[in-house]
């Protein structure tokens, strides 16, 4: 298995966000579905440590999140923001850092190009890109990592339909081409069904559901 | 051309018929702070009176244990006084404190060292004062803006964690951001200074009859000592309280009012 949790509980003010909540993700892309305020992007955030759960224990690839050293975890389990959120200055520079930051050598030409984007965008300024083209960009700069996991948190939530379904096909091309698991949270169960193999079911911070998409959102 | 000047009573009293002017244009106008007007002519008074007879009491003694003493007063108090400006930022006094030590010890420290003055009550007393002031004044508005900065931007923050970076290197942009808004004013007001305003030592020793040359001479030495102790609080102060966002393990904190 990819992740492994058992009973991960996690409290916020007086809410409790997720509650005892225990799943199998294996490597592939798994969907993490349910309604808003689910815990769904809580849940997602547990798995490269941006964030620990109360109680409960996860597992990445058999051994104890604890026993990765954080920064080299988030750097091999990259997570993408719902809304985009890059540094100030060019596309390069955003790719640049997050390569410098793994150690990695930077093909800018190539991360754009699996993001969807040309190799134009690489010297223009992010504040001057939609969000989509944002949105990409932050995809494009996770790439730059080389990750052997995405963790996506409704990737197209803040775009228009040809958008959205420009991003599904970069990421269903994505996987064809790279050896890489992807974790995505989603509200909506179509997109689940369209790029999901595993799917997971949150309501209320528990787990409802979780096992092949064809049997669970059949 | 007198050396010393000489304020009775009736003076100080005198003066306070601005007070009273001040008091009626926030009466006339309604902005409301008639009773802060009040509060702080009061405290002025007290305070000013007190720390007046404590320095005379220090220049008598000319002991430097108790110019320590006094200096570490004002740190402590500076620090209480800047963490109440600096709200959103985490656990602010310890590093406000450490902020205005340093600041402190090494301003006057150097001007000492560089026979600027000499290691004496007279000239420490009040050189600290202003030196710890100042920093007080400029590490608060450094962490005003960094707990403001570090509030605003957490979804970067957090998206910069998100790819391996440490908390130093995620918050760097906001950091210097809130250095250069707590060095900003000082910088600036030394630009103008002799142009638009003219600045309180040197107006003290004209009144106290000193010549304009001497007065410029302090005047400027002060300034480059403060610019120097403005610097050097920021930067203890950022850089040390910005790691009260982060957890050991590089997460961001979930503060109270944060939007988590």
């Amino acid at each position: 298995m990819l992740f492994e949790l058992s009973k991960v509980s996690l409290t916020r003010g007086d809410r409790r966000v997720l509650d005892s909540v225990s799943a199998a993700i294996p490597p592939g892309a798994t969907a993490i579905v349910g309604p808003s305020g689910a815990g769904k992007s809580t849940l997602l955030r547990l798995l490269n440590r941006l964030a620990d759960p109360d109680t409960g224990t996860i597992a990445y690839r058999g051994q104890p999140l604890e026993q990765y050293e954080p920064l080299a975890l988030r750097r091999e389990v990259s997570l993408v923001p719902q809304l985009p959120a890059l540094l100030e200055g060019t596309v390069e520079s955003n790719l640049r850092y997050a390569a410098g930051l793994a150690g990695k050598e930077l093909d800018s030409e190539g991360c754009l190009r699996l993001a969807g984007l040309d190799s134009g965008f690489a010297e223009r300024d992010v504040a001057k890109l939609s969000v989509g083209e944002q949105q990409r960009v932050m995809l494009g700069r996770a790439l730059a990592q080389e990750p052997a996991v995405l963790l996506l948190d409704e990737p197209t939530s803040a775009l228009d339909h040809a958008a959205r379904d420009a991003i599904e096909a970069t990421l269903a091309e994505l996987r064809r081409e790279l050896e890489i698991s992807i974790v995505l949270v989603s509200h909506d169960p179509e997109q689940a069904r369209r790029l999901g193999d595993w799917v997971v079911r949150l309501e209320d911070g528990r787990t409802v559901e979780a096992g092949p998409i064809e049997e669970v959102l059949a | 051309m007198s050396t010393s000047i000489h304020l009775g009573p009736g003076q100080v009293a005198a003066s306070l018929a601005l007070v009273a002017l001040a008091a009626a244009v926030s009466f006339w106008r309604k902005a409301d702070l008639e009773r802060d007007i009040g509060i702080a002519t009061v405290r002025s008074f007290v305070q000013l009176t007190a720390i007046g007879y404590a320095i005379k009491l220090i220049f008598e003694a000319d002991t430097l244990w108790l110019v320590f003493g006094l200096l570490a007063v004002m740190v402590v108090f500076g620090a209480l006084t800047a963490r109440s400006r600096a709200k959103k930022v985490p656990g602010a006094f310890g590093p406000l404190l450490i902020a205005l030590a340093t600041a402190g010890a090494t301003t006057l420290g150097l001007v000492v060292a560089l026979g600027v003055f000499e290691p004496t009550a007279r000239y420490l007393v009040p050189v600290g004062g202003m030196v710890i002031g100042n920093a007080m004044t400029a590490s608060a508005v450094a962490l005003n803006r960094l707990g403001d900065e570090m509030a605003d931007s957490r979804a970067k923050i957090e998206a910069t964690l998100a790819l391996g970076a440490t908390g130093r290197e995620a918050a760097a942009p906001f950091v210097r951001r809130a250095l250069r808004s707590g060095m900003i004013t000082l910088v600036d007001s030394t630009k103008t200074t002799g142009l638009i305003f003219f600045p309180g030592t040197m107006v003290g020793m004209l009144l106290a009859g000193a010549s304009p040359t001497d007065a410029v001479r302090l005047q400027l030495i002060l300034l480059y000592a403060l610019l120097g102790s403005v610097a050097i609080a920021g930067l203890v102060a950022t850089s040390l309280a910005y790691r009260n966002f982060f957890t050991p393990a590089q997460q961001l904190r979930e503060l109270e009012s944060g939007s988590g």
